[in-house]
C-alpha cells in the first residue's frame, strides 16, 4: 500500500453490523465511516441502538455481524480465541479513547493517578515523565490545580474533564463520546463541551453520542440519526438540523431542539 | 478465686495461647489461598467447575466445623488421610474458613461497580490488570471487614481442635483442670486470653480497613 492509500484509510470504518441482545435485535446492519480529524455525531431516542453502536467500537459490546476496522486494523475478529485474542483487542484499545456517561473515574486514585495509571502500566512509561504528560493533560481540561486530588472532590463538570483527559493520555487516534454530557447538571455541560470543542479545534477524530442538539450541531462534521437499530438519516450538519429528509428525524429534532432550548 | 493458682498457670496458659494463635494463623494464610483459587476456580466459564465450587462451598457452610474435624482426623486415615493432630486442625480450619473467605472476596468484587471494569478496559487494561489495579483495590476494604470477621471466628473456633488432642487454649485449660478441680480460674483466665486475641485480630483488621480505604476519606 502507498503512503497516498494510506493517508487516505479512513480512521473508523464501521460495516454492516449487527447485534441482537437475545431476541431483541438492537443493530440492523450499520454502516458508518469516519474519516481522520473528523467529528460525527450519533443522536437517537433512547433505545435507538446508538450507545450499542458506540460501545462495539471498542468491543464493549460484541457484534454478531458486520465489520469494524480502526485505521485500517480490523477490531472485531471473530477468527481469534482466548488470550490471543485479549491481546489484540487490549492492543487496539490503547489507541481509542472512551469517555462514559458515569465518567467511571478510579475512585481509589488521585486525580493525576488516574491519568497516568495506564501511560504508566501499559506504555511503561516512568513515573516522572508520565506525571509531565498527566500534568500536561489536566492543564489542557483546567484541572492542573486539582491533580493530587481524589475523584470524591471533584464536581461531575470536573469529573468528566479529568476522564477526557484520561482517555487522551494514552493519545488515542479516536475519541468516543457516550453520552458525557448527559449525568451532568445543566450548568455544568458546558465546561465539559468546550474541552470538547478544543480537541474539535486540534482535530482529534470523535464519534460523539448525544443529546445535545445545538452542540452536535456546532462541532459535527457529519450527523447521523438512528431509530430502531437502524440508520434513518445522515448528512452534513447543516443540511441534517435545518432541512432533514425524513419525517422521522424532523420530529425527533423538534422534540430536542424545543425541549433543549 | 485461688488468685495464686492464676498466677502459677498463666505462663503455662499463655504458651498454649500461642499455639490457638498460630494454628488460627496458619488456616487463615492458608484458608485466603484457598479462597482465592474457589473465587478463581469459579470465575472460569465451565459449568462443571462452578457446580463444583458451589458444592464445595455448601457442603462446608451446611456442616458443622466441629463434625468437619472429627471426620477429616478419624475418617481420614481410612482414605490415605493421615495428619498429626495440628497438621489436620490447621488444615481443616483453612479449608473451613476458605469456603466462607472466597464468597466475602467474591461479594467484595462484586460490590465493585461494572462501570470501572469498562473503564479499565477501555484504556486496553487486561482482566488481570483490570482486577489487581481497579477493582481488587476498591473492594480491599470490604473484603477485609468480611476477612476479619471470619477470621475472629476462627480462632474462637480453633477451640474445638482440643477435640483431637491439640495442646492449644482449651486443651491446656482442661488439662489443668483435670489436675487442679479449679475450673472457674482457670477458664476465666483462658477467656480472658481469648479476648485479648480477638480484640488484636479486630485492631489489626480495623487498621487494615483504614488503609484499605484511605482514599474515601482524602
Amino acid at each position: 500500500m502507498s503512503t497516498q492509500n494510506m493517508t487516505e484509510t479512513p480512521m473508523v470504518e464501521i460495516k454492516n453490523v449487527h447485534k441482537s441482545f437475545g431476541d431483541l435485535k438492537v443493530l440492523k446492519g450499520i454502516d458508518l465511516t469516519v474519516d481522520r480529524g473528523k467529528i460525527v455525531s450519533i443522536i437517537g431516542s433512547s433505545g435507538s441502538g446508538k450507545s450499542t453502536l458506540l460501545r462495539s467500537v471498542n468491543h464493549l459490546e460484541v457484534i454478531d455481524e458486520g465489520t469494524i476496522l480502526l485505521d485500517g486494523v480490523q477490531v472485531n475478529r471473530p477468527d481469534m480465541k482466548g488470550l490471543a485474542f485479549e491481546r489484540h483487542i487490549n492492543h487496539i484499545r490503547q489507541n481509542m479513547g472512551m469517555v462514559f456517561q458515569h465518567f467511571n473515574l478510579f475512585p481509589h486514585l488521585s486525580t493525576l493517578d488516574n491519568v497516568t495509571l495506564a501511560p504508566r502500566k501499559l506504555k511503561g512509561m516512568d513515573r516522572k515523565t508520565a506525571r509531565e504528560l498527566g500534568m500536561e493533560y489536566l492543564e489542557r481540561v483546567g484541572l492542573a490545580a486539582k491533580a493530587e486530588v481524589f475523584p470524591s472532590h471533584l464536581s461531575g463538570g470536573q469529573k468528566q474533564r479529568v476522564a477526557i483527559a484520561r482517555a487522551l493520555a494514552m493519545q488515542p487516534k479516536v475519541m468516543l463520546f457516550d453520552e458525557a454530557t448527559s449525568a451532568l447538571d445543566p450548568e455544568l455541560v458546558e465546561e465539559v463541551n468546550l474541552v470538547m470543542r478544543s480537541l474539535a479545534k486540534e482535530h482529534m477524530t470523535m464519534l460523539i453520542v448525544t443529546h445535545e442538539m445545538a452542540f452536535a450541531r456546532d462541532v459535527s462534521d457529519w450527523a447521523m440519526f438512528m431509530d430502531g437499530g437502524v440508520v434513518v438519516e445522515e448528512g452534513p450538519p447543516d443540511k441534517f438540523f435545518t432541512n432533514p429528509d425524513h419525517e422521522r428525524t424532523r420530529s425527533f429534532l423538534k422534540k430536542h431542539l424545543d425541549s433543549n432550548h | 478465686m485461688d488468685f495464686n493458682l492464676m498466677a502459677d498457670i498463666t505462663p503455662l496458659l499463655i504458651k498454649a495461647a500461642w499455639v490457638t494463635i498460630d494454628i488460627s494463623a496458619r488456616a487463615i494464610v492458608i484458608g485466603f489461598m484457598v479462597a482465592s483459587t474457589l473465587v478463581f476456580l469459579r470465575s472460569i466459564k465451565f459449568k462443571p467447575l462452578q457446580w463444583f465450587v458451589r458444592g464445595y462451598v455448601s457442603l462446608v457452610r451446611g456442616t458443622p466445623y466441629f463434625v468437619q474435624l472429627l471426620l477429616v482426623f478419624y475418617g481420614g486415615p481410612t482414605i490415605g488421610l493421615k495428619m498429626d493432630p495440628f497438621t489436620c486442625g490447621v488444615m481443616v480450619g483453612a479449608f473451613n474458613i476458605g469456603a466462607y473467605m472466597s464468597e466475602a472476596i467474591r461479594g467484595a468484587l462484586e460490590s465493585v461497580d461494572s462501570g470501572q471494569n469498562e473503564a479499565s478496559r477501555s484504556l486496553g487494561f487486561g482482566r488481570l490488570q483490570t482486577l489487581g489495579y481497579i477493582e481488587l483495590p476498591q473492594a480491599a476494604g470490604l473484603m477485609i471487614r468480611s476477612v476479619g470477621v471470619l477470621a475472629i471466628v476462627l480462632v474462637k473456633n480453633s477451640s474445638l481442635v482440643s477435640i483431637i488432642s491439640v495442646v492449644e487454649l482449651t486443651y491446656q485449660a482442661q488439662r489443668l483442670i483435670g489436675s487442679t478441680y479449679k475450673p472457674l480460674e482457670i477458664f476465666t483466665l483462658s477467656a480472658l486470653m481469648y479476648i485479648v486475641i480477638v480484640y488484636a485480630v479486630m485492631g489489626i483488621v480495623e487498621l487494615a480497613y483504614r488503609r484499605a480505604t484511605r482514599y474515601t476519606t482524602q
